[in-house]
């Protein structure tokens, strides 16, 4: 099939950045979408053109490296999928496909499609683990976790850190993200002792990153590939009331 | 010209001897200490984030060391330890099936074929109780019972249920409970990481590792790092094939590099090829999907009888099918090693008898696992395998068979390392499944997540200690004249490959280098082939310093440039495996010369003669590397034919 695509060119952070339109023919239906930009930069290099940058590394959904706008939706039209595990059969002959970056305050472009994503790494490291040294740990069956909460626990633990639930935000939140770790660590056992700390320092950080505020819009867990829950922004906020009110705190100030 | 040269032996001088059992602590006992006051003046480099480098940057900066750590992904969560689907073996023996750590320590030994050494496995499965308790502590959600214990699976080359498992994501998991460690540890300041940094160049002091060359891939520039030890935890080779189940970005720029600094490169040859990936498409194919391995629990393996029979599969009968790894190999069927699994397939591929429309494919049929258990059961085992598998060939697994064929998806060879994981060059220590050391010719399924864990949470945070005692050493900075040679090189390096400006691009390159290793260094292997690989990837090589073709400048984000620079160290790799597959005339594990092999097909290891590790030391550019022999010597294992029917 042919294909219009119309890319997000930006030189750099300073770059003003524009769409640049280009055409690609004889696309296969069986290459996945980043296949598809890997052709248009083969041709782009030989006519001594600037490839398009754009973030990608394991390309099979779990590594959480690419991420894209396509036609505006944060991964592109098929649910539960990447970029990278999106294939061309989702798209018709003829059709013209728009291609940005993540857009959002906290995650500022570096060129073309690449964004810089080091707020949600900072996020992690203000309480987003259970502090456990190594050698620290005692036999693992020492501690039973009922199969539900070590279930549920999993099913927040898929997340893959891509950033799609920010970039969907109409607040540009990093609250699904925030949450799906708040709720894996605090369905746990092993998590209760950092509990409170966790989802206060994890909330700051968050905050002081630069990303918006939860106004449960829910645009993230439609896009999310791994299928987070918005239940786990709940947890979240009766896990932050119940710390701030702990700590004496009026919640909000 | 001779292809290489031989040396003198090489011998593991660090592992004490005595009962096997003992080894470790008494290694453990032995080696010197590091008072804690000490440890905050010392400096540890760690390169890559993985499982192994991951553990060993959080572990290191709990005990109190300065780490700093660096990766090429911009994040450490996205090391490709991430992508391990099936699950991490350990000797627990919940399952009262009759495991042990002298069980897995002996399935290990065999599963290897042999070429791996007795002390390092045996520590390997003593450790690997530890790894699933440290875990456990930090919140990894692995898969449990209804009661609330641990549950287990079984994995091939093993009888025994000693997998533990979180889905179809347990590297995902265990990778992001050592992330969260290593953050923990950058929050606190003890280590500091480098994301989207390339270690270009190793540099050597009175030789001592002493420090990187490091190339910030955002801005371009490129800085000299130092510190009392370096640490390489970067992965394996795999993508010298180009089509791999490696994520894009694994390269072996960091090990390559050292081994040109001196260290010495074991048993490049062995590489592991996996069973269960999905078939290429077409041309346009960037990598490959791998199934897991745990699918070949309940899915069975099959062909046509017949060449040619184009049937859909749901049309042909039963005993117009050929289930031919439970017909060769009955004691194990489905669950034999990767490696027999893998030649089995190219074997009845060979025949004419593979399926798909490139006819390089076997079904792996779940409909008797389906009706045996119901959809719903095997939903909750393998859901999110199924979904990925439809995602990408568009067909529903549930009702058609999946079409699977062989893909190179991790490489037991590396850096050589004794048992302190400390190569020939002091000061320098290599990890996961940057080093050679554990798995022989042939790893078994569920093992790399256990070594890449053993080694950076538990091994290399007490051996280390003891080289560290020695220091801190004498300060370096930038103006030393070996960093300043370093830096010069990869500047050199850069520019050289800036102005070629030819007319092909690295990918086109990269490809045809994959496809002359996959036909002459895959599955199977012959003298004439390897000769023939050999001089047509030096051509190649020629040609690519001629004609490649990389547009824009080293100032700021290039990725063309990142992957000259990485294809141009698998082109060096990709001869140096074809000479030490040349050179070992047997074959082991997975490495199979078609010279060497039983009446019935099976791998014909030469003991008297092979029972080594090939340990290489680089001399100059297109000089003829030296071969160096560590003799294997078997007091537990002995060895034997090994035999999965």
């Amino acid at each position: 099939m042919n294909l219009t695509l119309r890319i997000w060119r930006q030189s750099g952070p300073e770059d003003k950045g524009r769409m640049v339109t280009y055409q690609v023919d004889d696309v296969s239906p069986d290459m996945s979408f980043l296949e598809m930009l890997d052709v248009l930069n083969e041709r782009l290099i030989l006519a001594g053109e600037e490839p398009v940058a754009f973030d990608h590394d394991c390309r099979e959904g779990i590594c959480g490296m690419c991420g894209l706008m396509i036609n505006g939706d944060a991964h592109g039209p098929q649910r539960g999928t990447t970029a990278c595990q999106l294939h061309m059969r989702q798209f018709s002959d003829g059709d013209t496909i728009d291609i940005e970056p993540w857009r959002a305050r906290a995650f500022p472009v570096i060129k073309d499609l690449v964004v810089n994503r080091n707020a949600f790494d900072k996020i992690i490291a203000a309480g987003g683990y259970i502090t456990a040294p190594t050698g620290s740990a005692p036999e693992a069956h020492s501690v039973p976790v009922a199969k539900a909460n070590a279930d549920a626990a999993f099913e927040s633990a898929a997340c893959i850190g891509c950033g799609a639930c920010v970039a969907a935000c109409p607040n540009g939140s990093g609250m699904l993200f925030t949450a799906a770790k708040v709720t894996q660590l605090g369905l746990l056992p092993q998590g209760q002792p950092e509990r409170h700390t966790r989802v206060i320092g994890m909330v700051d950080a968050h905050d002081e990153a630069g990303f918006g505020g939860c106004t449960n819009a829910g645009e993230c867990t439609v896009v999310c590939p791994k299928g987070i829950p918005l239940t786990t922004i709940g947890r979240l906020n009766r896990d932050y009331l119940a710390a701030t009110a702990k700590r004496g705190d009026t919640p909000g100030t | 010209m001779d292809l290489f040269t031989e040396g003198d032996p090489i011998a593991d001088t660090r592992a004490p001897d005595g009962p096997i059992e003992t080894r470790w602590e008494r290694r453990r006992f032995e080696a010197k200490l590091v008072n804690p006051a000490n440890r905050r003046k010392m400096t540890v480099i760690v390169v890559g984030t993985g499982l192994a480098g991951g553990a060993a940057a959080a572990t290191l900066g709990e005990q109190g060391y300065r780490v700093k750590s660096y990766c090429y992904q911009d994040s450490p969560r996205r090391a490709h330890s991430i992508a391990a689907q099936g699950g991490i073996n350990a000797a627990k023996n919940y399952r009262n099936d009759g495991d042990s750590v002298h069980r897995l320590f002996y399935d290990t030994v065999k599963g290897g074929d042999f070429r791996s050494r007795e002390s390092n496995v045996h520590r390997l499965a003593e450790v690997s109780v530890n790894i699933i308790d440290q875990c456990v502590a930090q919140g990894v959600p692995f898969a449990r019972e209804y009661g609330g214990l641990l549950d287990t699976r079984s994995f091939g080359g093993a009888q025994v249920q000693r997998t533990f498992y979180a889905r179809g994501q347990t590297g995902q998991q265990l990778l992001l409970g050592a992330y969260q460690a290593l953050e923990r540890q950058i929050g606190l300041g003890n280590v500091e990481m480098n994301a989207r940094h390339e270690m270009l160049e190793l540099i050597v002091v009175d030789g001592k590792a002493r420090g990187i060359v490091v190339r910030d891939m955002v801005t371009g520039e490129i800085t000299t790092e130092f510190a009392d030890a370096v640490v390489l935890a970067s992965g394996g080779y795999g993508n010298v094939f180009y089509l791999s189940t490696n994520a894009k970005g694994c390269n072996v720029t960091a090990t390559w590099r050292a081994h040109r600094k001196g260290a010495y490169f074991a048993n490049p040859c062995y590489t592991q090829i996996h069973p269960t990936c999905i078939p290429v498409s077409g041309d346009h194919q960037s990598k490959l999907t791998l199934m897991s391995e745990s699918l070949r629990n309940d899915g069975r393996v099959w062909v046509p009888k017949v060449k040619g029979d184009d049937r859909n599969p749901r049309d042909i009968p039963e005993d117009e099918r050929d289930y031919y790894l439970e017909r060769i190999y009955p004691s194990f069927g489905n669950l034999v090693p990767r490696d027999i699994a893998s030649r089995a397939a190219k074997n009845v591929c060979d025949e004419g008898r593979g399926v798909g429309p490139t006819k390089l494919g076997v079904y792996l049929d779940f409909a008797d696992a389906i009706n045996r258990l119901g959809r719903k059961a095997i939903e909750a085992k393998y859901g999110n395998l199924f979904e990925m598998y439809e995602r990408i060939t568009g067909e529903d697994p549930y009702e058609v068979p999946m079409r699977i064929y062989p893909a190179v998806h991790y490489t037991m060879g590396g850096l050589w390392v004794d048992y302190d994981l400390q190569s020939t060059i002091p000061g320098l220590f290599v990890i996961g499944e940057a080093n050679f050391s554990d798995h022989g010719a042939n790893r078994l399924g569920a093992s790399a997540l256990m070594q890449g864990l053993a080694d950076g949470y538990f091994v290399l945070p007490n051996t280390v200690a003891n080289y560290l005692a020695d220091g801190p050493f004498e300060k370096v900075d930038g103006s030393h004249p070996a960093a300043v040679e370093a830096r010069r090189d990869v500047e050199d390096r850069i520019q050289r490959l800036l102005a070629i400006n030819g007319d092909r691009t690295v990918d086109s390159f990269h490809r045809e280098l994959g496809q002359i290793m996959w036909e002459h260094c895959g599955m199977e292997r012959s003298e004439a082939g390897l000769r023939k690989a050999i001089d047509e990837i030096r051509a190649l090589r020629d040609q690519f310093w001629q004609r490649v073709r990389i547009v824009g400048d080293a100032d700021g984000l290039n990725q063309s440039l990142e992957k000259a620079g990485r294809v141009a160290d698998f082109f060096e790799l990709a001869e140096l495996m074809c000479i030490d597959a040349l050179h070992r005339e047997e074959s082991c594990g997975g490495h199979f010369r078609a010279e060497h092999q039983t009446p019935d097909g099976e791998a014909q290891r030469d003991d008297d003669n092979f029972a080594y590790v090939a340990a290489w030391e680089f001399t100059a550019t297109g000089q003829p590397s030296v071969l160096h022999k560590e003799d294997l010597t078997f007091e537990y294992v002995h060895p034997t034919q090994r035999s999965y029917k």
